[in-house]
C-alpha cells in the first residue's frame, strides 16, 4: 500500500492524519487488504473474513432481485439476529420460574422501559415462521432444491424443525392459560412417538415380560416436559431449550447454509 | 516451499544400516511411519549395536535379535518400502489391531456418555402430588361432583346417593380431570350438572361419559377404595376405561 501512495505537499492536518493512521501495525492488521476496488481486492476481503467469507464472492443479477429470491431468507436471518438480540434482553428479567414467571412478563410490559421489547420478540417470531414458510415456498418454486443443492435443502427442513421448536417452546414461557394448555395440548403428540412415546406404535412391544419399558414416566414426552403434566420441569426445560439449545443448533447450521449456499454456485439462476 | 534456510538432506536412503536391529534403532528415533526417511537422517550413524530400550514388549526382538525385524522388513534399504517397520512387528498388537483397540474404546466410551446424558434427562426423584391419597370419609361428601381434589390431583370423587341408579347402586367413582380430546382439563358447570372443556367444548355428564364436543371417549376413572382408617384412597396409577368395559372392575367403583 505504502509503495502505491503520493505524498503531495499540499496535504493538509487531516489527510496527513488519515495517512498516519491507516499505515499504523493496527489499522493494518485488520483491515488488511486495501479497498475492494479490484476483483482481486474483492475476492481477498471476502475469502480472508470469517463471516464475509460465508457468502458469495460473486452473485448473479437475479439474486439481488426482489421478484426473484423475495429476500426471504435473508429476512429470517435478519428475524433471527432481531429475536436473538431481543431475547438476551428479556432474559435480563424473565425468570423461569412457577412463582415468577407470569408476574416478570406482565413486569416487562410494565416495569421496564420500552415496554414493547417483549412484543418486538413476539411478533418477531410469528414474523420468522412466516418467512421461513415463504423462503421455503420460493426455493421450491425456482427449483432451487435440485442437485447440487439437495443437501442444502435438507439442511433448512431441518433449520425450519429448529424454528418450529423455538417457536413452541416459547409459547409456554409467559405461563399464562394459552400457554399452560397449548403446551398441555401440543406435547400429548409426544405420546404417540413411534416407539419412545408411551401410545405410539410399538411402544407395546418394548417390554421386558410384565414390565413395559416405554410408560407414561420415562417416555418422550416425560423427557420434553421433565414430568408427568406440564409443570415446573416443563417450564425450565422449555427455557433452556429455547434460549441456549435449538438458538445454538440452528445458528450451527445456519452458517453450514450459507456456506453451501456458496460452494453450490451462489443463489441459484432462473430456469 | 523453495526453504533455502533447511540444511541440505542427505539425498537418499544411501546409509545402509548393516543388520535390522539398525534399521528398528533408527525407526525408534523417528515417527513410526517416517522409517525409510529415518534412516536417511544423520542420526543413522549410531552405533548399530547400541541397545535399544524395548518399548515396552512391543517387539520380540529380543529374543531373536535381527530375526523377527529383518523378517518384517526384507529390504530396509529401499526407498519406498510398502512393508510395515519393525515396531509394527509384534504378533500381539499390531498398529492396525492397536487403533481398532483405540476406536473401539473411544466409541464405547462415547456411546456411554451418550447413554448416561440421555439418562439424565430422567430425574429420579419428582416433585409432583403423589399417584395415591387418601381423599378423607365418605360421609364428608355430599351427593354428586365434589371438585376439592381436582387442583392438587387432578380427580373429581362423584357420590351417587341412591340405591337405585345403574349399574352399581350407591357409592363413589374417581374421574381424571383430564379431557379425552387433546389433555385439557374441563370445568365442572354445576348449573348444568356437566364437564365443558374450555379448549375445544368438550361436554362430558358426571357419569363421565362424553356427548358434546370432539372428545372421543369418556373421561378415565381411576382407582378408587377404602384404606385400613376407613377413609377413601385413590390410586391414580391404575385407570379404568369405559370403552374397554373396565367401568365394571369392583376396584372402579366404591360401594358406600
Amino acid at each position: 500500500m505504502a509503495d502505491t501512495k503520493t505524498i503531495s505537499p499540499k496535504e493538509g492536518p487531516g489527510t496527513q492524519f488519515w495517512n498516519w493512521l491507516t499505515e499504523t501495525q493496527l489499522w493494518t492488521s485488520v483491515f488488511r487488504h486495501g479497498r475492494p476496488d479490484s476483483d482481486r481486492n474483492r475476492v481477498l476481503v471476502m475469502l480472508s473474513n470469517v463471516f464475509l467469507h460465508l457468502h458469495p464472492v460473486r452473485i448473479r443479477k437475479s439474486g439481488v432481485k426482489l421478484r426473484y429470491t423475495w429476500c426471504m431468507g435473508g429476512l429470517s436471518f435478519f428475524l433471527f439476529l432481531v429475536l436473538t438480540f431481543t431475547g438476551l434482553l428479556l432474559m435480563f428479567y424473565y425468570r423461569p420460574t412457577l412463582e415468577y414467571a407470569y408476574s416478570d412478563i406482565i413486569g416487562l410490559r410494565e416495569h421496564v422501559p420500552l415496554g414493547i421489547m417483549r412484543e418486538m420478540h413476539r411478533w418477531g417470531a410469528h414474523a420468522m415462521v412466516i418467512t421461513v414458510w415463504l423462503h421455503m415456498f420460493r426455493v421450491f418454486m425456482t427449483g432451487s432444491y435440485k442437485p447440487p443443492r439437495e443437501f442444502n435443502w435438507s439442511v433448512g427442513v431441518i433449520m425450519l424443525v429448529l424454528t418450529l421448536l423455538l417457536s413452541f417452546t416459547g409459547y409456554l414461557l409467559p405461563w399464562d392459560q394459552l400457554a399452560i394448555w397449548a403446551i398441555t395440548v401440543g406435547s400429548n403428540m409426544a405420546r404417540a412417538t413411534p416407539f419412545l412415546g408411551y401410545e405410539g406404535p410399538g411402544a407395546q412391544l418394548l417390554r421386558l415380560g410384565d414390565v413395559p419399558l416405554i410408560h407414561a414416566y420415562d417416555d418422550a414426552r416425560f423427557a420434553l416436559l421433565g414430568g408427568s403434566f406440564v409443570g415446573e420441569g416443563a417450564l425450565l426445560r422449555f427455557y433452556v431449550l429455547h434460549c441456549v439449545g435449538l438458538p445454538l443448533g440452528i445458528a450451527v447450521l445456519m452458517a453450514v447454509h450459507f456456506w453451501r449456499v456458496r460452494k453450490d454456485g451462489g443463489i441459484s439462476g432462473p430456469l | 516451499m523453495a526453504d533455502d534456510t533447511k540444511p541440505e538432506e542427505t539425498p537418499g536412503p544411501k546409509i545402509v544400516p548393516p543388520t535390522g536391529e539398525a534399521t528398528k534403532a533408527a525407526a525408534a528415533s523417528a515417527p513410526p511411519t517416517a522409517a525409510a526417511h529415518a534412516a536417511a537422517k544423520p542420526a543413522a550413524p549410531r552405533p548399530p549395536a547400541a541397545p535399544v530400550p524395548d518399548l515396552a514388549g512391543r517387539t520380540t526382538s529380543v529374543a531373536s535379535p535381527g530375526g523377527a525385524a529383518a523378517a518384517a522388513k526384507p529390504a530396509p534399504a529401499a526407498a519406498k518400502s510398502t512393508t510395515r517397520d519393525a515396531d509394527d512387528s509384534s504378533p500381539l498388537l499390531n498398529r492396525r489391531a492397536w487403533m481398532g483397540l483405540a476406536w473401539g474404546a473411544f466409541s464405547a466410551a462415547s456411546a456411554a456418555a451418550l447413554a448416561a446424558t440421555g439418562r439424565f434427562m430422567f430425574p429420579n426423584v419428582l416433585n409432583e402430588p403423589p399417584q395415591q391419597f387418601k381423599a378423607g370419609f365418605p360421609n364428608e361428601y355430599g351427593q354428586g361432583v365434589d371438585e376439592r381434589w381436582k387442583e392438587k390431583f387432578g380427580i373429581w370423587i362423584v357420590r351417587i346417593a341412591d340405591e337405585n341408579v345403574e349399574p352399581h347402586g350407591s357409592g363413589f367413582y374417581a374421574l381424571f380431570t383430564i379431557c379425552t380430546h387433546l389433555g385439557c382439563t374441563p370445568n365442572f358447570l354445576s348449573a348444568e350438572n356437566k364437564f365443558k372443556c374450555p379448549c375445544h367444548g368438550s361436554g362430558y355428564r358426571t357419569t363421565g361419559v362424553n356427548f358434546e364436543g370432539p372428545a372421543p371417549r369418556p373421561l378415565e376413572r381411576a382407582k378408587i377404595g377404602l384404606s385400613d382408617d376407613g377413609q377413601i384412597l385413590v390410586d391414580k396409577s391404575r385407570k379404568f376405561q369405559y370403552e374397554l368395559g373396565q367401568w365394571t372392575d369392583p376396584d372402579a367403583f366404591l360401594k358406600a
